[in-house]
């Protein structure tokens, strides 16, 4: 229940933080809204002499759209991606996602880039991300790099971010016309992490046939997962019950969750399987709801 | 480890006080400033007995530093009341026996209090939504529900005899 | 029941607003946590990662160096005062802290005191203890192994792990029933671990002052004078007297049990506070609670129903393996280790029945009885209701029809079961009948028949259940020798207002508003100005405390009792103020009038300030009354409740879609408090029924040990609880109430089970154990070809 004791800083600026982190390197970690982090040091299953809290620094948190993106500023609340009218009419999916992390409590302090950086496969937003094919925004004492969100999630706790490096943007393309996604989570009560959850965004054709598909699972493994190969499947298809349920077929053989109190591991590979075709209906609901209205419109 | 001089305005008063980094905002609120009425219910940041407000946003202050609290704005359950008259959700539930044994309670209040301010008029779903990460063993949240539904009729009813300024 | 008194008043019946609130609703109720006296100081506790060890080493040094540690206690600065060991409630003995090995995991096993609770907690990690693994006995059935190593190494004559043995019935004349049976169903059902979980939990601060040789002890508990005494007789080799012991139960955030026992935290802050002459504060974090605390449950279970092809249903037998962790620190009344479980043959007329119960020790942690069982009911009416639902499926037979067919009739009441109870009255088919009239259940059943052609799962359970409560009557009922009384004492001031004392603690029940309303109903004062208090064992009568939905059966009946003996005084002073005689005199509304001539009166409140100024000679002054109240007989509360489920074919899920709880708790006090009860017990029926298991590998590791795993329901996770009532006055009491705060916890959760197997059943599914995960469900749907 009390952490050890660590240093805080709390730097004004980008610069001072990263300094801060230049400075202790592995002896220092990122407070962005602490839910993940705080829980952590107050068991003690973590520990740090250092915590950089960047919650003072401006900049940080917003939620626009420029150029071809939609770009979520690191320390942006999951609260106010949940009431956000931009992302609930762009990208239902991370408004999905939003609303079932943890609890409206945490959420109300709880980042999106706290959320990625903490490298915990069973945080929501890492599967959201790679079905929208992402991009974080990381930035360093030497600049700003962007990460391709199929190369952030490295390992089990582990992300592509430096010891001295801040989770500072999502870039998050914009999704085509006739797009829809949605994510489904199963969880043994709210606020729990989920025993299976699948995030799923799809654009389609002007015939209707599915042109881009991203399926990605949440803890199913040591890192989110990347159901590949039922995007691969129903890139070209028209999106039928059995397409559907081959695809959701393939995404449940792509999980590896691992056996623990919500379930053993082939209950959670088949809730995998099941929530993707749940998320794939939800996600075709939504972008045919976006197809008729565009096709409203060309009229 | 060195400690932070912090200033918190609690319930609209500035208090001072030196404090090490570590120090929870619930151990801030409770033994340095001495308001007893937040309360800690688990370690892993699930019950919400330690619910407070933080920049008018209902935050698990168990997981909150008090030092990320500084120059910000707390209100807590005792100051829900004002010049000695009940908060419309205090009374609510009082009125709906909102309460047992009453230590989710303060919790509740604040994030019922938080809930209307935005939400005028919630349903019973948007309620239970937004009490899901407060914890009660007594009461079975039924009548936490109604508790809100009167604080919301009280709320409402008291806008609408608010005196109109002069057309 | 029709309303007596006025609103002004405020007697039985009326829903009056608590009077408890005005003090929580502002944050300021007084919490063992929120107390802080000059110089206190902190405990914290070191516990044990093994389930069974030996201690080869505690080392200290790093602790004791961390500035503002004050001193590290282990079981060897405890044994030089003989406290290492304590007893439990059963008369078993228990660890305060140990010398030689720990018995599981999470076990405590050294204390560090501090100026803060910050540096308690870094004292606590600096501790080092060097541990010699041993082997681990989880599992029950292997603990009674012939060749199982034997736990209890301390107990010089045991050689095994075997605790008690416990039975009541007939059973040989069962035998010849289930042998004769046309029809005979049998089950085993279990019931694993589970914990109260109040959002408050477990502390103290001890006080022990050197000068006065006076010890306070603020304490989370249910029970302060049993506390009180039990310390006196464990401690009074160390100088601890009983009257100079003062324990304050405070305001209390829960107990459903939890707070009943004596917790090796209390006693170590009792030595901590004796040795250094300061306060010392320990309260425990969550997964402590969850981990070392009292458990409740744990129950193997394997219940047999014999019957009549016609349903009749004839014989009864339950056997149970009870896992008692390593000591027997269950809160039972002392003859009756395995509580009252022998209500198990329920509502029903069961003409034979035999119960018996075996319990093991384990490397878990102590105890037993908590978690609002009503002294194991719960176990009881779980395997009554099930294996009732289990016959109905057997038989192809209604469950509802079945029920109905075996019900103890009215008439039959008092009713003497044939393990020896004589239930005080019941209804049994008013309550069913009505809650399937209120829910409508001709017309789910037809609802579920078309859902059932469409693949679609639905179910409905029904839970009869009879409840016993009120311990009890001094012939058979008593803790560690105390019997089981309950008290009150009541004092009015000369201008009428009253102050009650009482030897319950309420822990969220409402007293100060219930026993209030009580007063009122008999002297017409108004509950308003009866100033309710208990919890200080300085001032209030001795009495036993509040668990197992007691304290209205004997404190409520108490109450009573001193108020007429009251109103028998008050009587004499107002024939005297009236120059009448005694008989000459009526009763009504808060004063006495002369027959015949009701201008002739005088208020309870005139009389109460005569009782001060113009008393008649001869007469003591003053206006008072204290009764222990000896319970003539427990009272049986009763209900019938009926689930709806329907289920997730995909993920398993169950999702109570509705759920109407039929209560007959006899004469309500004050109907918006019992409805509260009702839900809470309701969610904490529906809590162990889907969600809630501590569990324990086979090296004793807890799995649930946290809020993370411990599966608490939200909110969104409750279903919005339907309530109603019949009203059957228990005869024996003094104004025909029953307890009522455990039955929804003793009724719900075969309710629950009942209702998912029902949609199971036509599947051949007969019986599924708690909590009944999505995942168990799951398996049974791909297991039958019919998941999603």
């Amino acid at each position: 229940m009390i952490p050890a004791a660590f240093d805080y800083h709390a730097p004004g600026t980008l610069e001072e933080a990263l300094a801060l982190l230049a400075e202790h390197r592995d002896d220092a970690k990122v407070l962005s809204g602490g839910q993940s982090l705080l829980p952590l040091l107050k068991l003690r299953l973590g520990s740090t002499g250092h915590l950089i809290d960047i919650g003072r620094i401006p900049g940080l948190e917003y939620i626009t759209e420029e150029g071809g993106s939609l770009k979520i500023g690191g320390r942006t609340r999951e609260a106010e991606l949940e009431r956000s009218e931009l992302i609930r009419a762009k990208l239902p999916l991370l408004a999905d996602t939003a609303a079932v992390i943890a609890d409206p409590l945490v959420r109300n302090l709880a980042t999106v880039g706290g959320n990625l950086a903490h490298g915990d496969p069973a945080n929501d937003h890492p599967a959201a991300m790679l079905a929208l094919r992402a991009e974080v925004v990381a930035t360093g004492p030497r600049g700003t790099r962007t990460i391709p969100i199929d190369e952030f999630f490295v390992g089990l706790f582990t992300t592509a971010l430096d010891a001295g490096e801040i989770l500072t943007e999502i870039r998050i393309p914009q999704p085509p016309p006739l797009s829809g996604g949605a994510y489904e989570k199963l969880e043994r009560k709210v606020g729990d992490f989920a025993t299976a959850a699948a995030a799923v965004q799809i654009t389609l054709g002007a015939n209707g046939e599915v042109v881009a598909a991203g399926i990605a699972l949440t803890n199913a493994g040591p890192t989110p997962v990347r159901a590949a190969e039922a995007e691969r499947y129903l890139v070209g298809k028209q999106p039928s019950a059995e397409a559907i349920a081959e695809a959701a077929r393939l995404a449940g053989a792509a999980a590896s969750p691992s056996a623990d109190r919500r379930g053993k591991v082939e209950y959670k590979r088949e809730m995998s399987r099941v929530l993707t075709a749940r998320a794939l209906r939800r996600a075709l609901q939504r972008a045919t709801r976006a197809t008729r209205a565009a096709r409203a419109k060309e009229q | 480890m060195a400690k932070h001089r912090i200033r918190v305005k609690v319930q609209g008063t500035e208090r001072e006080a030196e404090v090490e980094s570590r120090l929870l905002l619930v151990h801030f609120l409770r033994e340095v400033l001495g308001l007893t009425g937040t309360h800690i219910g688990c370690d892993t940041t699930h019950c919400g007995a330690c619910t407070v407000l933080l920049d008018g946003q209902p935050v698990k202050s168990c997981t909150v530093l008090a030092v990320q609290a500084d120059g910000r704005e707390v209100l807590t359950v005792e100051g829900l009341e004002r010049d000695g008259k009940l908060h419309p959700i205090q009374d609510g539930f009082w009125q709906e026996h909102g309460l047992q044994c009453g230590f989710c309670t303060p919790g509740m209040l604040i994030t019922g209090y938080a809930l209307l301010q935005r939400n005028a008029n919630p349903s019973e779903a948007e309620i239970r939504q937004a009490i899901s990460g407060n914890l009660c063993r007594c009461t079975g949240y039924v009548n936490i529900v109604k508790a809100v539904q009167h604080a919301a009729a009280a709320v409402n009813a008291g806008k609408q005899q608010r005196p109109t300024t002069a057309a | 029941m029709a309303l007596k008194t006025t609103a002004e008043v405020c007697g039985m019946g009326h829903s009056m607003k608590r009077k408890e609130d005005p003090r929580f609703i502002r944050g300021q109720g007084h919490y063992v946590d929120d107390i802080k006296l000059p110089g206190m100081v902190h405990l914290d506790i070191v516990r044990s990662p093994y389930a069974h060890a030996k201690i080869k080493a505690i080392h200290t040094e790093k602790a004791l160096a961390i500035p503002g540690v004050l001193a590290v206690i282990t079981g060897e600065t405890l044994a030089q005062f003989n406290l290492h060991w304590m007893p439990t409630l059963m008369s078993d003995t228990q660890m305060v802290l140990p010398v030689e090995k720990v018995m599981y995991q999470a076990q405590e096993v050294a204390a560090v005191i501090a100026t803060d609770r910050y540096i308690a907690a870094d004292g606590v990690e600096a501790v080092e203890v060097e541990y010699e693994p041993l082997p681990v006995v989880v599992d029950p059935r292997k603990a009674l192994e012939p060749g199982a190593p034997v736990l209890r190494t301390d107990k010089k004559d045991k050689h095994d792990n075997h605790i008690f043995h416990w039975e009541a019935g007939d059973r040989a004349a069962t035998e010849r029933a289930f042998a004769e049976a046309e029809v005979k169903v049998k089950e085993d059902i279990y019931i694993p671990r589970i914990h109260v979980a109040s959002i408050e939990t477990c502390g103290c601060v001890a006080d022990f002052d050197r000068a006065m040789g006076h010890l306070t002890v603020y304490m989370t508990t249910q029970a302060p004078h049993a506390i009180r005494t039990v310390f006196a007789l464990v401690a009074g080799h160390v100088g601890l007297s009983e009257e100079k012991i003062r324990i304050v139960s405070p305001d209390i955030g829960g107990g459903f049990g939890g707070k009943v026992p004596v917790y090796p935290g209390y006693v170590i802050a009792v030595a901590a506070s004796v040795v250094l002459g300061k306060p010392v504060k320990w309260i425990e974090d969550r997964m402590e609670n969850l981990q070392a605390d009292s458990f409740a449950r744990d129950y193997h279970m394997t219940a047999e129903l014999a019957a009549k092809r016609d349903g009749t249903m004839t014989a009864l037998r339950i056997k149970t393996l009870a896992d008692h962790g390593y000591a027997d620190a269950a809160a039972n009344p002392s003859k009756f280790p395995a509580g009252l479980f022998s209500i198990c043959t329920g509502s029903y007329d069961l003409k034979h029945a035999f119960t018996e119960v075996d319990a093991a020790y384990t490397n878990k942690p102590p105890g037993g009885i908590a978690y609002r069982c009503s002294f194991r009911v719960t176990e009881a009416v779980h395997a009554i209701e099930r294996i009732t639902d289990v016959l109905a499926q057997e038989l192809a037979m209604d469950p509802a029809a079945l029920r109905m067919k075996n019900f103890i009739q009215p008439d039959q009441f008092p009713y003497k079961s044939v393990l020896g109870w004589e239930y005080d009255s019941g209804n049994y088919p008013a309550a069913l009948a009505l809650a399937m009239k209120t829910i409508g259940y001709d017309e789910l059943r037809r609802e579920q028949a078309e859902k059932r052609q469409r693949g679609e799962l639905m179910g409905i359970g029904i839970s009869s259940f009879t409840e016993i409560v009120g311990a009890g009557p001094s012939k058979d009922f008593d803790i560690l020798g105390i019997k089981m009384f309950d008290s009150a004492e009541i004092r009015i001031h000369p201008t009428g207002k009253v102050i009650a004392r009482f030897g319950t603690k309420s822990q969220g029940q409402g007293h100060e508003t219930t026993y209030a309303q009580i007063v009122a109903e008999e002297l017409g004062i108004p509950a308003a100005h009866v100033q309710v208090e208990e919890g200080d064992t300085d001032t209030a009568p001795y009495g036993l405390g509040t668990y197992a939905s007691r304290s209205t059966p004997t404190s409520g009946a108490a109450c009573a009792v001193a108020a007429r003996k009251i109103r028998e005084k008050a009587k004499k002073i107002a024939a005297y103020l009236l120059e009448a005689s005694e008989e000459d005199l009526e009763w009504e509304n808060g004063k006495f009038f002369v027959k015949g001539a009701p201008q002739k009166a005088k208020t309870i409140q005139e009389i109460a300030f005569a009782a001060y100024t113009n008393h008649p000679p001869g007469m003591e002054a003053g206006l008072e009354a204290v009764d222990y109240y000896d319970p003539p007989n427990l009272t049986f509360p009763f209900g019938s409740y009926i689930c709806v489920v329907d289920i997730d074919r995909g993920t398993g899920a169950v999702k109570i879609r509705r759920f109407l709880a039929v209560d007959d708790c006899g004469n309500i006090i004050n109907p918006m408090i019992v409805d509260g009860q009702i839900h809470g017990g309701l969610s904490m029926g529906m809590a162990p029924a889907l969600l809630e298991e501590i569990s324990y590998d086979e090296n004793g590791n807890i799995s649930g040990g946290s809020f993370m795993d411990y599966l608490v329901p939200t909110a969104m996770e409750t279903p919005s609880w339907e309530t109603a009532k019949t009203v059957t006055p228990s005869p024996h009491h003094p104004f025909g109430a029953k307890g009522v705060g455990e039955s929804a916890t003793v009724g719900a959760p075969p309710a629950i089970v009942n209702a998912v197997v029902d949609a199971l059943a036509h599947l051949g599914v007969r019986h599924i154990d708690i909590p009944i995960t999505p995942e168990k469900v799951w398996n049974i749907l791909k297991e039958k070809g019919v998941a999603e």
